[in-house]
C-alpha cells in the first residue's frame, strides 16, 4: 500500500485541563473523501485546527505523504498544501475576489506594485475552474453565501492544496449551491486531491465520502470505508448508544387563546399579505426554501424591520408598527439564525451569557445581581441543554464548540421565559443528541403555554414538531396544513412549485 | 428607480456636497474668500493636519487609533531643533539632517506605540493616550519648557516653493500620493484593509498581522513627524504648546474624509478632503467674522452633520443591499 496522503498518530490535546482529543490515529488516502462525523464537542474541529496549524497538539505527530508535518501556524500549513475552509468563511468583504484569493501572494511588477492585469487574469482562470461567473474585481460583500463558499474553494485550488478541509460547508447554502459544491468536490477528488468533509448532515456525508471516521468524546470510535456504515449505525457510533427516536413524541398543548395575529402584513419586495395566528401552547412550523422570506417575516414580527402594510395583534392590542422593545415587552423572544454573531458575548462566561436576557430575575434586591443564585439558575439551564463545558461561571463562550455555543444562546432566551418564541433554524449545525434536547425543551415550553413559531428548512423536523405548518414561497404564505394533513411530498411540492413558477 | 439612484448618488458624495455648500456660503458672505490667495492659504494651513491625517488613516484602517500624534509632532520638531542649535548645521545639509533626525524621532515614537500594542498587547487607545501624556511630559522635561528658536536656513526651507507651489503643499501632495499608491497598489496596502476588515480571518489566511499593525503605527509616527518638522519651519519657534490638541483635528479630518473608525474603510485622498474641509470652515469663520467663542461650536456642528450623514448613509445602503425576494 502506498503512503497515506495524511496520517495522524496518537494525537492528543487538552484545553484548560479538559481533554478534547485523546490518542487519535487515522490515515487518509490520496484522492479520497473522508467524512468526519461526531457530536458537538467530539473534537472534530480541534483535530482539524491541529491539521490546519491553528493549534498545536499536546501529544502525537502528523505526516503528509510520509513526511513529518508539524505546522506552527496556518501559513506553514498552507505552504505544505493544507487548505482549511471554515464554517464561518474567512473572506474580507471590503476587498475584491481577486485580492481575497491572492491576499498573501499577489503578482507584482518589478517595482513592487501589484500587477493588476495579471492578478485579474489569473483569478478569472481560477473562477472558471469552479464555474463562478463573476468578475475578479467584484467586491466580496456583494456575493451570496454560496458564491463566497466557492471563492474559498478557489483559494484552496490556487494554493494547489493537496488536502482540503470543509467544515460544515453547506449550512448557509441554498439547495442549488449545495449541489454545485458537491460536483466540485467530485472534481477535486478526481484530480487526486484529498478532501476532509465535516458535516452533521449525515446523508450528505454518506453520499460524498469514500471513508468515514467517527469521533466521540475526543476519541476515534470508528473508521472505515463508507459502504460499511449506514446512517443508523453512524448515529450509534456517534452517540455510543442506540437512539430510539430522533424526535420526542408529539404532544399538542394548543389552547384557544390567540397570542399573536398577523393581518395582511406586507413589505415591498419582501413579504406580501401575511395572515396567520399563533395560539397559546401552539407550535406553528414555518417551512420554505432559502429565500422564501421566512427569516424576513420573523424580523418583521419582532420589529427589527418595519412593515409597510398590515397590522399585528399582540397581547390584546392592535398595532401597525412594532419595535423590538415592544416585542420584548410582550414577552416575545427571537432566536436568530446567526446566533454566534448576534447572540453571544464571546469573551464572557457561559453563565453570564445565559443570564443576560433575564438579569432582573436573578437580582436579590433590584439592581444587584445575586451571584450564587445566578450560578444556580444558569447551571440548571446548562444541564437541561447538556452544554458540555468546564466551570460555566469561568469558561468563556468562545472556548465552546459551535453546537454548544448555540445551546448557550437558546438557554439565554429560554431563561427569559418567553410567551412567544420565534425560533429560526434552531437546530442548524448541531448534532442529533443536542437536537433532541432542544426539541424536548421546546415541547416543555409549549406545555407551559408558550407559543412558538418554528422556522426550519428540515422538513422532517418541522413535521415532527409542529401542530400546524405554514408553507412560504416568494414572500407569501402559499399553504397551510393541519397536523392531520401533514404529508412530506405535499408540503415540499408546494414549497417548490411556487418557486418554479417564479423562475 | 432613477429617484433611488439619485438619492444614492447624493449620499455617496455627501462630504463633497457639504464641502461645496460651505465653500459657496463663505464665498457669498465674503467674496475675498474665493480668491486664489485665500484658497492657497487654506490648502497650506490644511496640509499639516492632512499629512498627519494620512498616517492616521493607516491606523484607522486597522481599526486602531493614534492619540499621540500631537506629542509626536512636538518631540520630532524638538529633536530637529536641538540639532539646529549647532551652527555647523546652519546650511542646506544641516537642514536636511535636522529633518531626518525629526523623522527618525517620529518613527521611533510610533515604534514605541507599536511595541506596546503588538508585543505587550495593550489597547491602542490606552497606549497612545499614555504616550500622548508621556511624550509631552518628556519634551517639557528636556526643554524645561523653554522655547527653541530655529535658524534662518530652516525658515528659508519653510518659505521655499517650487513652481510657485509652497513647500507644505508639496510635502502634503507627496505624502498623499505615496500613501495612495501604498494603500491601493501594493500587497501590503491591501493587507492593511484585510486586517481592518477581520483580523482573525487575516491571521487564519496567514497574513503577518502583527507586522502589519506594527507598521501602521510607525507610519503614523512618521507622518506626525513630517507634519511637525514642516509646520515648525513656518513658525520658527517651538513652544511648549506646539501640537497640543492636534489629535482631535487629525482624527476629525480622517473621519470627515470617509475613513471608518471601525477599520477596513478609507482612502488616502479622504485625508485631503477632510483636512481641507476642517481648515476651510476655520478660515471661513474668520473671514465672515463669526464670534471667536462660537467658532468651535460651528466646527463641532459640521462634524456632527458629516458623521450623522455617514450613519444615515450606511443604514440606507444596508437597506438597499437587502435581498429582494419578490418583484413588487
Amino acid at each position: 500500500m502506498s503512503e497515506p496522503a495524511l496520517l495522524f498518530e496518537h494525537i492528543g490535546k487538552s484545553f484548560s485541563g479538559v481533554p478534547v482529543l485523546a490518542d487519535v490515529t487515522l490515515a487518509v488516502g490520496r484522492g479520497r473523501v473522508l467524512g468526519l462525523v461526531g457530536q458537538n464537542g467530539a473534537g472534530k474541529s480541534t483535530l482539524m485546527n491541529i491539521l490546519g496549524g491553528i493549534i498545536t497538539p499536546d501529544t502525537g505527530a502528523m505526516s503528509l505523504d510520509g513526511q513529518a508535518y508539524a505546522p506552527r501556524d496556518p501559513r506553514e500549513a498552507a505552504k505544505r498544501g493544507v487548505a482549511f475552509i471554515h464554517q464561518e468563511l474567512n473572506l474580507f468583504s471590503n476587498l475584491s475576489i481577486a485580492e481575497n484569493i491572492f491576499i498573501s501572494d499577489m503578482p507584482r511588477r518589478p517595482g513592487g506594485l501589484v500587477d493588476r492585469p495579471a492578478l485579474h487574469r489569473r483569478t478569472a482562470a481560477l473562477l472558471r475552474d469552479v464555474d463562478l461567473d463573476l468578475g475578479p474585481e467584484t467586491l466580496v460583500e456583494h456575493l451570496s453565501p454560496g458564491e463566497r463558499q466557492l471563492v474559498e474553494v478557489t483559494k484552496a485550488l490556487r494554493l494547489n492544496a493537496g488536502i482540503i478541509i470543509f467544515d460544515e460547508p453547506t449550512t448557509s447554502l441554498a439547495a442549488r449551491e449545495t449541489a454545485r459544491l458537491f460536483q466540485l468536490i467530485g472534481r477535486l477528488k478526481a484530480a487526486g486531491r484529498t478532501v476532509i468533509y465535516i458535516s452533521h448532515i449525515l446523508a450528505d456525508v454518506m453520499s460524498l465520502a469514500d471513508d468515514i471516521a467517527v469521533l466521540r468524546d475526543g476519541r476515534l470510535v470508528g473508521s472505515g470505508p463508507a459502504h460499511e456504515f449506514e446512517v443508523g449505525r453512524l448515529i450509534n457510533f456517534m452517540l455510543g448508544r442506540d437512539i430510539e427516536q430522533l424526535y420526542p413524541p408529539h404532544l399538542s398543548s394548543t389552547r384557544d387563546h390567540v397570542l399573536l395575529e398577523a393581518r395582511g402584513i406586507s413589505l415591498k419586495g419582501v413579504v406580501k399579505d401575511i395572515d396567520f395566528s399563533l395560539r397559546q401552547g401552539e407550535i406553528v412550523g414555518l417551512f420554505g426554501l432559502m429565500g422564501s422570506g421566512r427569516t424576513e417575516l420573523a424580523r418583521l414580527l419582532f420589529g427589527l424591520d418595519r412593515f409597510h402594510q398590515g397590522e399585528l395583534r399582540l397581547g390584546g392590542e392592535t398595532v401597525s408598527r412594532i419595535t423590538p422593545r415592544q416585542a420584548i415587552g410582550a414577552r416575545m423572544a427571537f432566536i436568530t439564525e446567526n446566533r454566534r454573531e448576534e447572540g453571544l458575548m464571546m469573551n464572557v462566561s457561559i453563565s453570564e451569557n445565559i443570564a443576560l436576557a433575564a438579569l432582573p430575575s436573578v437580582a436579590r434586591r433590584p439592581g444587584f445581581i445575586d451571584g450564587s443564585r445566578l450560578l444556580a439558575i444558569t447551571s440548571e439551564f446548562a444541564e437541561a441543554l447538556r452544554i458540555k463545558s468546564g466551570l460555566i461561571e469561568r469558561q468563556p463562550v468562545k472556548s465552546l464548540s459551535g453546537g454548544n455555543q448555540q445551546k448557550v444562546v437558546i438557554a439565554k432566551w429560554l431563561m427569559a421565559d418567553p410567551a412567544i418564541l420565534l425560533l429560526d433554524e434552531p437546530t442548524r449545525g448541531i448534532d442529533v443528541a443536542a437536537k433532541f434536547e432542544i426539541y424536548s425543551v421546546v415541547q416543555k415550553l409549549t406545555a407551559g403555554g408558550c407559543g412558538i413559531l418554528f422556522i426550519s428548512s428540515e422538513i422532517e423536523e418541522v413535521m415532527a414538531m409542529s401542530d400546524r405548518i405554514l408553507v412560504m414561497s416568494r414572500g407569501e404564505i402559499v399553504g397551510e396544513f393541519a397536523r392531520a394533513d401533514f404529508g412530506k411530498e405535499h408540503i415540499l411540492r408546494m414549497a417548490f412549485r411556487e418557486q418554479e413558477r417564479a423562475a | 428607480m432613477t429617484r433611488a439612484r439619485l438619492t444614492e448618488l447624493l449620499l455617496r458624495n455627501m462630504t463633497l456636497l457639504i464641502f461645496l455648500a460651505i465653500f459657496l456660503y463663505f464665498g457669498i458672505q465674503s467674496p475675498r474668500f474665493l480668491g486664489l490667495d485665500s484658497i492657497a492659504n487654506i490648502v497650506k494651513q490644511a496640509s499639516f493636519i492632512g499629512i498627519i491625517a494620512v498616517g492616521m488613516t493607516f491606523v484607522l484602517l486597522t481599526a486602531g487609533i493614534d492619540l499621540s500624534v500631537g506629542s509626536n509632532m512636538y518631540l520630532s520638531a524638538m529633536s530637529a531643533g536641538y540639532l539646529l542649535q549647532n551652527p555647523a548645521f546652519h546650511n542646506g545639509w544641516g537642514v536636511a539632517a535636522a529633518i531626518v533626525v525629526g523623522l527618525v524621532t517620529g518613527a521611533l515614537f510610533g515604534a514605541i506605540n507599536a511595541f506596546c500594542i503588538v508585543v505587550l498587547g495593550i489597547t491602542p487607545f490606552l497606549v497612545t493616550l499614555a504616550t500622548l501624556v508621556a511624550g509631552r511630559g518628556l519634551g517639557t522635561a528636556i526643554t524645561e519648557s523653554f522655547g527653541i528658536e530655529f535658524p534662518a536656513p530652516y525658515l528659508a526651507f519653510g518659505a521655499s516653493s517650487l513652481f510657485g507651489i509652497p513647500m507644505p503643499i508639496l510635502v502634503f501632495a507627496a505624502v498623499v500620493l505615496a500613501a495612495h499608491v501604498v494603500l491601493s497598489r501594493t500587497q501590503f496596502g491591501r493587507q492593511i484593509y484585510a486586517v481592518g476588515n477581520d483580523p482573525e480571518a487575516a491571521r487564519k489566511a496567514g497574513l503577518a498581522v502583527d507586522r502589519i499593525v506594527f507598521s501602521v503605527y510607525v507610519i503614523s509616527g512618521l507622518c506626525a513627524a513630517t507634519g511637525g518638522v514642516t509646520l515648525i519651519a513656518l513658525i520658527g519657534r517651538l513652544n511648549q504648546t506646539f501640537g497640543v490638541g492636534k489629535e482631535f483635528d487629525v482624527i476629525t479630518a480622517a473621519v470627515l474624509g470617509g475613513t471608518s473608525l471601525f477599520g477596513g474603510v478609507g482612502q488616502a485622498f479622504g485625508a485631503v478632503a477632510g483636512s481641507t474641509l476642517v481648515q476651510m470652515v476655520q478660515s471661513g469663520m474668520v473671514f465672515v467674522g463669526v464670534n471667536l467663542y462660537l467658532q468651535p461650536m460651528v466646527l463641532a456642528a459640521i462634524i456632527f452633520l458629516a458623521v450623522m450623514v455617514d450613519a444615515v448613509r450606511s443604514a440606507r445602503f444596508a437597506r438597499l443591499r437587502r435581498r429582494m425576494l419578490r418583484p413588487d
